[in-house]
């Protein structure tokens, strides 16, 4: 019990930055709540009822004080508006080389699934110095990804994919929550996330498992849920080609209106749980539905893998 | 304009039969009777809280038998502490008994709808008990879809209606009050004669009657999903679950501002009362009362930054929320400025005034943090959120709430109270109430989440801490009930103003009289007629006032 701590530990590269804006901002609370309560205990002693101090000519209203604090107020609001802003942007945006984890969230357990293959439960291993997105989502209902070390939250929903990135800067055991409320085992809904040197964590990536990277496992979903039989060219059926589909705009009919869809996350699973919802231009809704067919986790795989045959055609 | 003494005058009290209760029209009892009934629910809620303030005196789970168990506790402690206490507490007991008092009217404008207001919340309370004693529900109050809607297996359609019906209590209520405002004001109470306790409700009512139904809407929704499964917020069923976000905040963080409002009106009575000064910018705080009303509506998002909503939605929030801080902030600075050059007693409804000054004005500031969508991402649905708003809704609009009941209980009961025992309550809930949640805040930037029945064993102590706060201030709650109740044992002693407060209310007997004034009177002056001079003398006659 006596071992506690009164601040968390800095352990990604927008810890520092937040917790500026943090101590700026609680300094601001402090001063003001300072001034408040000496303004009030000093009133309350110098002109208490007994004292014969002087009273005369108070102001009713004063023009100029009420300026400045409506001015005072707006503009330390608008530097503090601006600053969580732009970290907020910075927070949003992944760099091009972030190293992808896929997440999903479940009643009441985090599966965390490397594009190399070896996946982990309430566990996430990352390397030191390198950004990481996570690209996330939920089996059931709404969880949320929280690592108070890293100062990064991310709330993961049903039905669609929500991203976070940070970079790991302290090697180091840290805690994983489940941040938004999620029933019974909420509290219990978490464990560790392990910041290693980039050579141990390569060689726990390659411990374990089966060998077989994401992409790998995804082909071979692929063909088990019948995708191939008419995605890889059929004599019976006209479905469209997916090599090198993947993050390319789609010509999905809309009505008698074509527009252009990017086959990104979202197209790709709506296109495989609600394939008539957006059909591509020139080809018949004929595709039978998979939802309820193929869990969150194989999802991720079978995108991966379409992704990654549209790495193999871009690169040829 | 003060009322001539007559020798025998029936005071609204005169009458005992439980019938003349019920059947009651007039605004004073079916304010006692909302007093009544909020007290019994303020006690099951503050029961709810205290088993959860045990529970998490150690990590790991133990008083309680199962995380269920606790999950239904903060669920129950929310609805009942929101809906059926703190959303009704100052607008329905001290509102409904003071507006027509103040403005110089014999009732409210529609005095049967008044009534029926409070049995809507008797039904709605009903059921929010029955639901309590049934089995319970664990959704939070916040009702997220589509664990609501989908996942839980407890009583949330029940709840669900319980929140439903009691919003038309909220809705009857504003508008009764928006109505009476308008119409019914003696001659010459301007707009600029009202006392601001009557802005800050005027403000509050247009909140009730414009947001509380888009709450309804969105819990009939959750019934409608839940029991019939038509996709609206559950994606599996082709719904969208962020909608449900959208439409709850939409009334509840307007619904803050119905809690906190009310709270600065009668902070605005009390400070000029007890500092002997005119309410220092009279017009500017009328006025932020309204812009309040009207930004609060816009800020809903805020609730919203790592919901998956987009980034851009964000920063507007982000922006919009520092934007409704300022006429928190010129609030604050005024009711300071009051008090110099005053000539100031610490009287308990004074104590009380300044407490929430001082705690309103830290929950204020740490809502900064939150507004800062950068250091958002880090602290959203942590302790540090517990801590901001239990300093708005508990150490504002409780502490305004009992500061206000101390203040007018002369004049609703007739008699003073123990002032001796009163200052002790103050304090004891002030001390209390800072070490319950300060600490909550250090957990909260430590990152321990809201809603945790077992946590890690480093945040123990700042959580021990927490609890040995929560039982002073459980004290510091007890005592008021105790001591108020007692005073009723002597017959009515106060005088008609044993505070020499200026406002339209003062200037009838206490209790007043069934039609709260003999005459209507014609108000000739503002609401704030206080002077430092002199106000020793008021003194020699005003020491009756602390028996």
């Amino acid at each position: 019990m006596w071992n506690f701590s009164l601040f968390p530990d800095q352990a990604s590269t927008i810890a520092k930055h937040v917790d500026a804006l943090y101590f700026f901002e609680l300094g601001i609370a402090g001063f003001f709540t300072a001034m408040i309560c000496v303004l009030i205990l000093a009133f309350a002693a110098r002109y208490r009822r007994k004292s014969t101090v002087d009273r005369s000519n108070p102001p009713p209203s004063s023009k100029t004080l009420e300026i400045i604090w409506i001015g005072g107020p707006l503009l330390l609001g608008l530097t503090m508006f601006t600053w969580g802003a732009i970290l907020f942007y910075k927070m949003y945006d992944p760099p091009a080389d972030a190293l992808e984890v896929y997440v999903v969230g479940k009643q009441w357990m985090w599966h965390a699934q490397h594009s190399e293959g070896r996946a982990e439960i309430n566990e996430l291993h990352v390397p030191l110095g390198r950004p990481i997105k996570l690209t996330m989502t939920s089996q059931d209902v709404i969880h949320s990804f929280f690592i108070p070390a890293f100062r990064m939250k991310q709330d993961v929903l049903p039905g669609r994919y929500t991203t976070m990135w940070f970079e790991p800067a302290k090697i180091g055991r840290y805690h994983l929550f489940c941040a938004e409320y999620c029933g019974t085992n909420h509290s219990a809904m978490g464990g560790w996330v392990y910041v290693m040197e980039p050579v141990e964590f390569q060689q726990w990536l390659s411990q374990a498992g089966t060998g077989a990277s994401m992409a790998e496992q995804g082909e071979r979903l692929f063909v088990q849920y019948h995708c191939a039989g008419c995605h890889r060219g059929s004599q019976t059926v006209h479905a469209p080609r997916l090599e090198g589909v993947y993050g390319r705009p789609v010509p999905v009919q809309q009505g008698k209106e074509v527009r252009f869809t990017l086959a990104d996350y979202r197209y790709i699973r709506d296109s495989i749980l609600r394939p008539k919802s957006e059909v591509v231009a020139g080809y018949e809704p004929v595709m039978p539905s998979f939802e309820g067919q193929i869990t969150e986790p194989d999802l991720l795989k079978i995108i991966a893998y379409i992704k990654s045959i549209g790495a193999k055609e871009a690169t040829q | 304009m003060s009322a001539v003494a007559v020798e025998f005058k029936e005071d609204y009290l005169q009458a005992y039969r439980l019938k003349s209760w019920l059947l009651t029209t007039d605004h004073k009892r079916i304010g006692l009777l909302y007093m009544a009934s909020i007290t019994f629910f303020f006690f099951v809620g503050g029961a709810a809280a205290t088993i959860m303030r045990l529970e998490l005196m150690t990590p790991k789970g133990d008083v309680l038998s199962s995380p269920d168990a606790y999950n239904r506790l903060f669920t129950i402690h929310g609805v009942v502490m929101i809906f059926f206490f703190l959303i009704p507490s100052i607008p329905a007991v001290l509102g409904n008994f003071l507006i027509p008092l103040m403005i110089g009217a014999r009732d409210l404008a529609f005095p049967i709808l008044n009534l029926l207001s409070w049995y809507i919340l008797m039904i709605g309370g009903s059921i929010a008990i029955g639901v309590l004693i049934f089995g319970g529900v664990d959704t939070g109050w916040t009702f997220y879809t589509p664990f609501s809607t989908m996942f839980s297996n407890t009583m949330v359609v029940p709840a669900a209606t319980a929140v439903f019906i009691t919003g038309f209590s909220s809705i009857l209520t504003g508008l009764n009050f928006i109505v009476t405002i308008h119409t019914m004001r003696a001659p010459g109470m301007t707009w600029f004669r009202l006392p601001l306790f009557v802005w800050a409700l005027y403000a509050t009512s247009l909140i009730m009657v414009l947001g509380t139904p888009v709450l309804a809407i969105a819990v009939a929704l959750v019934a409608v999903e839940r029991l019939l499964h038509v996709g609206i917020f559950d994606p599996a069923l082709g719904g969208d679950p962020i909608l449900f976000q959208h439409l709850f905040w939409f009334y509840s963080h307007p619904a803050v501002y119905i809690m906190v409002l009310p709270g600065m009106g009668v902070v605005a009575e009390i400070v000029p009362c007890f500092s002997r000064r005119p309410i220092f910018g009279y017009k500017l705080i009328a006025f932020s009362s309204v812009a309040i009303a009207v930004l609060g509506f816009l800020v809903w998002g805020h609730h919203m930054f790592v919901s998956g909503q987009s980034m851009y939605a964000g920063m507007i929030f982000s922006f919009l929320s520092f934007m409704v801080a300022i006429p928190s902030a010129i609030k604050v600075f005024n009711w300071t400025a009051t008090m110099y050059k005053g000539s100031i007693r610490l009287d308990t409804p004074m104590l009380y005034a300044l407490g929430f000054i001082g705690l309103f004005t830290m929950g204020g500031l740490t809502g900064l943090m939150l507004a800062s969508v950068g250091i958002d991402v880090h602290v959203h649905d942590t302790y540090l959120v517990v801590a901001h708003f239990h300093y708005i809704m508990v150490g504002g609009a409780v502490m305004a709430y009992l500061g206000g009941i101390h203040f007018w209980w002369p004049k609703l009961s007739g008699r003073m109270y123990s002032e001796l025992l009163g200052k002790l309550s103050a304090l004891t809930v002030f001390i209390g109430f800072n070490l319950t949640f300060f600490p909550q805040f250090v957990l909260g930037y430590l990152g321990m989440p809201r809603r945790y029945y077992e946590y890690p064993a480093e945040f123990q102590v700042l959580n021990v801490l927490s609890t040995a706060g929560a039982s002073i201030l459980a004290v510091g709650y007890v005592l008021p009930l105790a001591y108020l109740l007692f005073s009723l044992r002597w017959p009515p002693d106060a005088g008609p103003n044993p505070w020499r407060a200026s406002g339209l209310e003062w200037q009838t007997d206490s209790p007043p009289p069934v039609h709260n004034f003999e005459e209507i009177p014609i108000v000739t002056r503002g609401p704030y007629q206080y002077s430092p001079e002199g106000a020793e003398a008021i003194d020699g006659n005003g020491d009756d006032a602390s028996r």
